[in-house]
């Protein structure tokens, strides 16, 4: 390995992934996988994620099931991942390549911050991530799509804001709340008719919980609170304090709630 | 054909020591010092933006004099070099004595090989682990690694300000007083600083991940003991 000095023309600047290109170039690093030539099948798939805005921010959360066809390829796959202090992304679609997006992403932003002395907007975040989405769009071609779901507290604006995107890149901002994966119908019904604007957080959470629960309920390929064996959503809650994760022994208590929802509609008093 | 000037070798290499030393002196001195939870980086510059000290990785902080261009360039190379080992292996990975090895052959390189010398002295600090002290990596323009166990003084007059703050150094002591002791000895008796001369970092533990902070403003001036 040598020091990586580039001239004034090639330097990639702040910029990760063009610097993994210039050094891919020259050699110095093993090549990527170049992606398969036919379909692949039997790849972990990430399943149902969901992000909605609360009046101190925005909750993001995913549930913990992944599954290659009909079958449960992991209980406890985790598809939140805090990119930076003040943003989140959570992944929908083949796991593999989702989480090494995820990892890239993080890196990219916080090589950003380093290079630059300063951190990235909220706006910007949200576009490179279209970028590196484009460019796996070779892969999604070929059945193996990542579609996450991006949120983060913006610093300039003073609020939290949910993006959404396609296969292809296309970004798009949601004002309320968005839900993805193969549980992403069920669990956005459940958050259109439990949402208020400015609701609080703790209330936010909840519903949030209710959504991938109800999700869970439909849907086969996404994994419900699990309190046999002490599996929960992961639920991160973005502020102006940054990232921080909600703890299970919240989630548990959120789980008892639904459980007791759940046996009153079998036994009305 | 004309015949080149002959130089003898030693000559050559003299030359171009006086050169960057004198750029080196020109500028002010920085030092870095290993206290009782952490390193301590203090370097006497006016600039808000124009960064001495800066951060490399989790638990790598950079640190320069000299030439901004010159010694800005090294900097981010390092994060570049720190961050795509991290990616391609694992955060745990990357450590300061590579990435001094790194500087220390590409400042060589230069010193011997290319026209101009680099008018930069730089320092490589990474914080102790439970099993792995703390490192301080001082490296001169010609590519000289130094590796300093408790404290480095480097740029402009550093042999002066080493000597006035080894009589005031111990190891184990808190952040404050060896601050303080940093602050003394870069102004001396008769040039007393004060915040706004100073870059202040530190690399602590704090929980996270990363473990390098700025210390400024009001932090910089109640840790100085300055009163509004």
């Amino acid at each position: 390995m040598a020091l990586p000095l580039f001239d004034v023309v090639r330097d990639p600047g702040p910029d990760f992934v063009g610097l993994l290109g210039l050094l891919d170039e020259s050699g110095t690093r093993g090549g990527q996988p170049q992606g398969a030539s036919s379909p692949v099948g039997g790849v972990p798939h990430g399943t149902t994620i969901a992000a909605a805005r609360f009046r101190d921010g925005v909750v993001i959360a995913g549930d913990r099931r992944a599954t290659e066809g009909n079958i449960i390829a992991n209980r406890t796959i985790e598809k939140v991942f805090p990119a930076d202090r003040f943003s989140a992304v959570a992944i929908a679609g083949a796991a593999g390549p989702a989480i090494e997006m995820v990892r890239l992403f993080q890196v990219q932003l916080e090589h950003y911050e380093k290079v630059e002395g300063s951190v990235l907007s909220l706006e910007g975040k949200a576009n490179q991530l279209a970028q590196m989405i484009r460019g796996n769009l070779g892969m999604a071609m070929q059945g193996l799509a990542v579609v996450p779901l991006f949120a983060g507290w913006d610093l300039h604006r003073s609020q939290g804001r949910i993006f959404t995107y396609d296969i292809a890149g296309g970004k798009y901002e949601e004002e309320a709340f968005a839900a993805t994966g193969s549980g992403g119908r069920d669990a956005r019904a459940t958050l259109r008719l439990g949402f208020r604007p400015g609701m609080s957080r703790d209330d936010m959470v909840r519903l949030v919980t209710k959504a991938l629960f109800e999700a869970a309920q439909e849907d086969s390929a996404t994994g419900g609170p699990d309190l046999l064996r002490g599996i929960f959503p992961v639920i991160g809650v973005i502020d102006e304090s940054g990232y921080q994760r909600v703890a299970d022994e919240e989630l548990i208590e959120l789980a008892r709630e639904l459980e007791t929802e759940l046996t009153t509609r079998r036994h009305p008093e | 054909m004309s015949m080149p000037f002959y130089v003898a070798p030693e000559q050559m290499m003299k030359d171009r020591a006086d050169y960057a030393r004198k750029g080196i002196a020109r500028g002010r001195a920085l030092i870095g010092a290993v206290y009782e939870t952490g390193i301590l980086l203090c370097a006497e510059n006016p600039s808000r933006s124009l960064h001495k000290v800066s951060e490399i990785y989790d638990r790598i902080a950079f640190a320069g004099v000299g030439k901004y261009n010159e010694f800005d360039q090294l900097r981010v190379a390092g994060i570049r070099h720190a961050d795509t080992k991290g990616f391609a292996y694992a955060r745990d990975d990357v450590d300061a004595r590579s990435l001094a090895n790194l500087y220390a052959q590409y400042l060589g390189q230069v010193f011997t090989h290319e026209v101009k010398p680099l008018e930069v002295e730089i320092l490589v600090a990474e914080l102790g682990t439970a099993g792995k002290e703390a490192q301080l990596f001082h490296i001169l323009y010609d590519g000289t690694v130094v590796d300093e166990q408790k404290f480095a003084v480097i740029g402009g007059d550093s042999d002066t300000i080493a000597e006035r703050f080894e009589g005031s150094y111990r190891e184990v002591r808190g952040l404050q007083e060896t601050l303080q002791a940093c602050v003394a000895a870069l102004g001396g008796e008769d040039y007393p600083l004060v915040y706004q001369d100073l870059e202040v970092a530190v690399l602590e533990e704090s929980g996270e991940r990363r473990t390098f902070r700025r210390i400024v403003s009001g932090e910089l001036q109640s840790l100085l003991g300055e009163v509004d």
